[in-house]
């Protein structure tokens, strides 16, 4: 296996949880509500993953369970947020703190326990291919799923009239209102898509990146996700560019350590940090006329009778 | 039949007084639960919570020392959420500000330097968290950058080189090489108030900014700007404010405010400069914004009481075995009842019977 | 309704206060751990470490612990709220509470505290360490006759003395062995990211090492390890359930032995603040089963553990000569001094990378 190869597998592997939530938060965002909560769906869907995996003995069981935990999770902020339109900002914050605790309540019964990760696929002829084998058709099936829902994301945003109505919903909820949409149902669909795809992400780290739950083990991913959502400019192809470009530079940075490369490790790591900031200023700088954030993001919406 | 939210003529002043009640009861029924659940004494789980932390000098004292920090990187924060601009970056700001007055107490260390070291230490931290926080301000007001996404890649980016600084140049000569300074001098220290305890001059500060923030918003034109700005930002345009330059002004106060709180942080109960001085201050200070509704007084209230959860849950901790994670599943569902509260204030349920869809023209 | 109620509350407060009462005249002894109890590396070896206390003399101590508790302001504030709920032996058990420790300790003169990895002691205030860079070394030696491609990946957490003279040991070792070996070194400024140390160690596997050694707490390197057949050494605890074909041994943190003994003192009455760092001959620290290697390769590996434990050899067997070539002053006799290798802060030669803050 060459060393190009190598590094591609290992950023395929580092971005997938990212864009899995980042995906999510995506749907989330584009109906205008900002679900700052992804940390803490991701770490119950981690803890609830892991469990339905150990208790199941299978992969999908425990993936199903992490996408339930994380729907649940969404629903306590749906309640919230748009059932008693409290602010987003807090509301989410406050999910992340519960999350945390709760995933160590939930996970302190099989702290210690392993399983057998997902299995990586193997395609007799194709994934033998040199090079482009391994990466097209050798990596987990949670890689290529995350693939196939960006995708499906994009087809269902730009393609389909529910796509449609979602983003006018985020864009301008008075005049979706006034349109007769159901306006807080399409947001309660779209921030329970979200926290499908938080909880999803968060199982993929025991089930498939580490197999064994540790509590904390997200270590920040869902604020990275959400970092991403806006680096995308809340596109979905922008998000695939950017959930590689963000596993790329964590991945090149350890490569680089162990090229034996001196400069400090610290600077290293915040490079991505520092990525993100300078491409977000030329993206902004490159449009003009303002910003292509969904109008109503973050705003409370109630319907007036 | 249908529940729905009906938003009120005006604010409602007697559920405004009554909410944070209500609130506090749903939690303290919640809790019950959940210790029976886990095999606590809940009335035993409850006294060691809320009652035992306040029965005490130590734990007032340490109530305070906690809440320092939280209140002032709060009250700074509200400004920035009431004027609309998303600072989400005060953790940064808190560190930058322990970096920059930290850099004064190294280069003085063992030198005589006199009385004046500490004050501008104090300045020192109070301006790299106000230029710190300039930087996604700029971004926003100049390339329409989102300040949220720029401000929180900073706190990583000050961590690092917190980081950096301490396992590297400002190492302690004497320290075997872990990652630290040398304890501050006592000029460089902020001095503490009660023989023995830990209460600290930052806390009379915060008293102080608490005021500031008060007559700020309430008694002065640019108090009443940052208001109208977040409120009715079109109403602002007509009346000639100028929104970037809020922008500006109300993430440079937060700054400055975090900033100032990082380096008392530092020159006070930490005593010198390493990783991981903040335990998160600069994120759970927007938790005790929102608490406090992002009135100052509203704050300084928040602030003292999610320290008293703090407190509480170690004690719990300590004489009931409560596991850490339940303090935490319990702050979560202590702030969802707070604003869940809250939110009948500005709303009142109705039950309507399922109606077919409202098509209404204009609103 | 109301009766019944009532008269629950009673007999739950009653309970509470007598079994308040019953506990009043055991020793009561504090921990405070740095990460959460089910870590599965560094503070769940301390947490093992007070069950095993508590089978030995449950009779006679009663044992609370705070965990998660931060390196930071906090700290200091934990400690005292152990001292005020009635513990008389507290044991801090990360480096960072070092100030902290000391702060109370000089306010609370009558109460014992024993603090692990630090440096600074006072009358009622002990420290405690492993001199784990032993085990390293014979880590070291198996790594160079396992390896078939000399190249040694290793993952360090922060380059502070104890890593770094891990990391040397390790060289000195394999060295005796190969004097060509190589090693790549990834640093990724945490003790604890699971996710992290997974890819740190799949790149060292990529660029060419065929063995992982670590220092830092999870399991993850050795999954990983295991997942591509290559070797690995676990660290802090028994990894094996990991990587059953990948571990070679790991360095176990045995914490209840010095445990056990310094409780033991205080309730003799005889406990005194000493400076304890203990190695293979007081089992500070063991050596996880010697697995997945030829015969001859675990003798030696054995035989050495033997000759340190018996004192016949030293890691740091002067000369000990830099990477830039300049021998270090021996202080020690015929070996480094202690003082030097607490504060060790420079690789040895033949680590071709440069040392961060250097």
């Amino acid at each position: 296996m060459g060393l190009i190869e190598a590094i591609i597998l290992s950023v395929l592997a580092a971005s997938t949880p990212l864009l899995l939530a980042a995906t999510g938060e995506l749907v989330t965002e584009r109906s205008g509500v900002l679900n700052l909560g992804v940390e803490g769906m991701m770490i119950v869907g981690a803890a609830c993953g892991f469990g339905g995996a150990w208790l199941s003995g299978s992969i999908i069981v425990g993936a199903l369970c992490g996408m339930v935990a994380g729907i649940l999770m969404s629903l306590i902020f749906a309640l919230m947020a748009l059932g008693l339109a409290v602010n987003q900002v807090a509301t989410g914050l406050a999910l992340t703190i519960l999350g945390i605790g709760l995933s160590g309540l939930i996970g302190a019964g099989f702290v210690g326990e392993r399983i057998t990760p997902a299995p990586h696929l193997h395609i007799p002829g194709l994934s033998d291919i040199p090079l482009a084998g391994r990466i097209l058709f050798g990596e987990d099936g949670f890689v290529y799923l995350s693939i196939a829902l960006v995708v499906g994301v994009w087809w269902f945003l730009y393609r389909t009239r529910a796509g449609l109505i979602l983003r006018a919903c985020g864009d301008n909820h008075v005049s979706a209102h006034a349109l007769g949409y159901p306006v807080l149902r399409i947001r309660l669909y779209a921030v329970m898509f979200g926290g499908a795809c938080a909880g999803l992400a968060g199982a993929y780290l025991p089930l498939a990146y580490t197999p064994f739950f540790i509590p904390g083990m997200t270590a920040g991913r869902g604020w990275i996700a959400l970092a991403l959502t806006v680096f995308a400019s809340w596109r979905p192809a922008r998000l695939v560019v950017g959930a590689y470009l963000f596993g790329a530079v964590t991945i090149l940075q350890l490569h680089a350590q162990g090229a034996g490369i001196g400069i400090p490790s610290q600077f290293m790591s915040s490079l991505p940090y520092l990525a993100t900031i300078i491409v977000l200023v030329l993206l902004s700088r490159a449009r003009t006329g303002g910003s292509t954030a969904p109008a109503a993001l973050g705003t409370v919406f109630v319907p007036d009778r | 039949m249908q529940l729905v939210l009906e938003k009120r003529a005006e604010r409602s002043a007697t559920i405004a007084l009554i909410s944070p009640l209500i609130a506090i009861g749903l939690t303290i029924a919640t809790l019950c639960i959940v210790f029976a659940v886990l095999g606590k004494n809940p009335i035993a789980a409850l006294a060691v919570y809320f009652i035992d932390p306040l029965t005490d000098g130590y734990s007032l004292q340490e109530i305070a020392v906690k809440a320092t920090p939280l209140v002032m990187i709060a009250i700074g924060l509200s400004l920035c959420y009431l004027a609309n601009a998303w600072n989400i970056g005060a953790e940064g700001q808190f560190l930058i500000g322990a970096v920059a007055g930290s850099w004064l107490a190294v280069k003085t260390q063992g030198t005589d330097a006199g009385h004046w070291v500490l004050p501008a230490m104090l300045v020192l931290g109070a301006a790299a968290g106000a230029l710190y926080a300039l930087i996604p301000a700029i971004c926003k007001v100049r390339f329409g950058a989102s300040e949220i996404l720029t401000s929180l890649m900073l706190v990583y980016v000050a961590d690092l080189l917190l980081d950096y600084l301490v396992r590297g140049p400002w190492r302690d000569p004497q320290g075997f090489n872990f990652p630290t300074t040398a304890e501050f001098d006592p000029v460089a220290t902020v001095p503490t108030l009660i023989e023995g305890g830990r209460l600290h001059l930052g806390s009379i500060i915060a008293l102080f900014v608490v005021a500031a923030g008060a007559v700020l918003l309430g008694r002065t034109i640019k108090g009443f700007e940052i208001r109208v700005v977040g409120a009715a930002p079109r109403a602002a345009r007509f009346g000639g404010f100028n929104a970037n330059q809020l922008v500006l002004l109300t993430f440079a106060i937060s700054g400055a405010l975090a900033g100032l709180a990082g380096i008392i942080e530092v020159a006070g109960p930490v005593g010198h400069l390493q990783p991981g001085i903040s335990p998160g201050y600069g994120f759970t200070a927007i938790i005790v914004a929102f608490l406090g509704r992002l009135n100052p007084i509203g704050i300084l209230i928040a602030g003292l009481f999610l320290a008293l959860t703090f407190i509480g849950g170690e004690q719990a901790q300590i004489a009931m075995k409560i596991p850490l994670d339940v303090t935490k599943v319990f702050q979560g569902i202590l702030l969802f009842y707070v604003l869940a509260c809250d939110s009948l204030i500005l709303y009142r349920f109705r039950l309507i019977s399922s109606s077919p869809k409202v098509q209404s023209g204009a609103h | 309704m109301k009766r019944t109620l009532f008269a629950a509350a009673a007999i739950l407060l009653a309970g509470c206060i007598n079994s308040g009462a019953w506990a009043a005249d055991k020793l009561k002894v504090g921990f405070i751990y740095l990460g959460p109890v089910g870590d599965l590396g560094w503070t769940y070896q301390h947490e093992l470490a007070r069950q095993a206390l508590v089978k030995e003399l449950g009779d006679k101590i009663e044992t609370t612990f705070l965990e998660n508790v931060p390196e930071g302001p906090d700290a200091e504030r934990a400690i005292e709220q152990l001292v005020r709920a009635g513990n008389k032996l507290i044991f801090t058990t990360s480096f960072g509470y070092m100030d902290p420790t000391l702060k109370v300790a000089k306010k609370y003169p009558n109460v014992h505290f024993e603090h692990c990895s630090g440096y600074k002691r006072d009358k009622n205030m002990s420290t405690y360490s492993a001199r784990w860079y032993q085990g390293r070394y014979i880590q070291g030696l198996i790594a160079a006759k396992m390896s078939k491609a000399g190249v040694l990946g290793y993952i360090g957490s922060f380059p502070i003395p104890e890593v770094v003279s891990g990391i040397n040991a390790t060289m000195l070792g394999a060295q005796t062995i190969n004097p060509n070996i190589k090693v790549k070194i990834i640093w990724v400024n945490s003790w604890f990211d699971p996710g992290k140390e997974a890819d740190a160690a799949k790149a060292l596997l990529d660029q060419g090492a065929d063995m992982i050694m670590q220092h830092t707490d999870s399991p993850a390197a050795m999954q990983v390890s295991s997942e591509r057949g290559k070797l690995a050494f676990g660290q802090d605890s028994e990894m094996i359930k990991f990587g059953p074909k990948a571990q070679l041994t790991s360095i176990l943190d045995t914490w209840a032995p010095y445990y056990i003994e310094r409780v033991k003192a205080e309730l003799a009455g005889t406990w005194k603040s000493e400076d304890t760092w203990g190695g293979l001959e007081s089992k500070m620290f063991e050596m996880a089963p010697y697995t997945n290697m030829p015969d001859d390769v675990k003798k030696m590996a054995e035989d050495t553990q033997a000759a340190i434990a018996s004192g016949k050899l030293h890691p740091f067997k002067c000369p000990v000569v830099t990477q830039d070539g300049k021998d270090v002053e021996c202080k020690g006799g015929d070996h480094l001094e202690d003082t030097q290798i607490l504060g060790m802060n420079f690789y040895v030669k033949g680590i071709d990378d440069k040392l961060p803050g250097k």
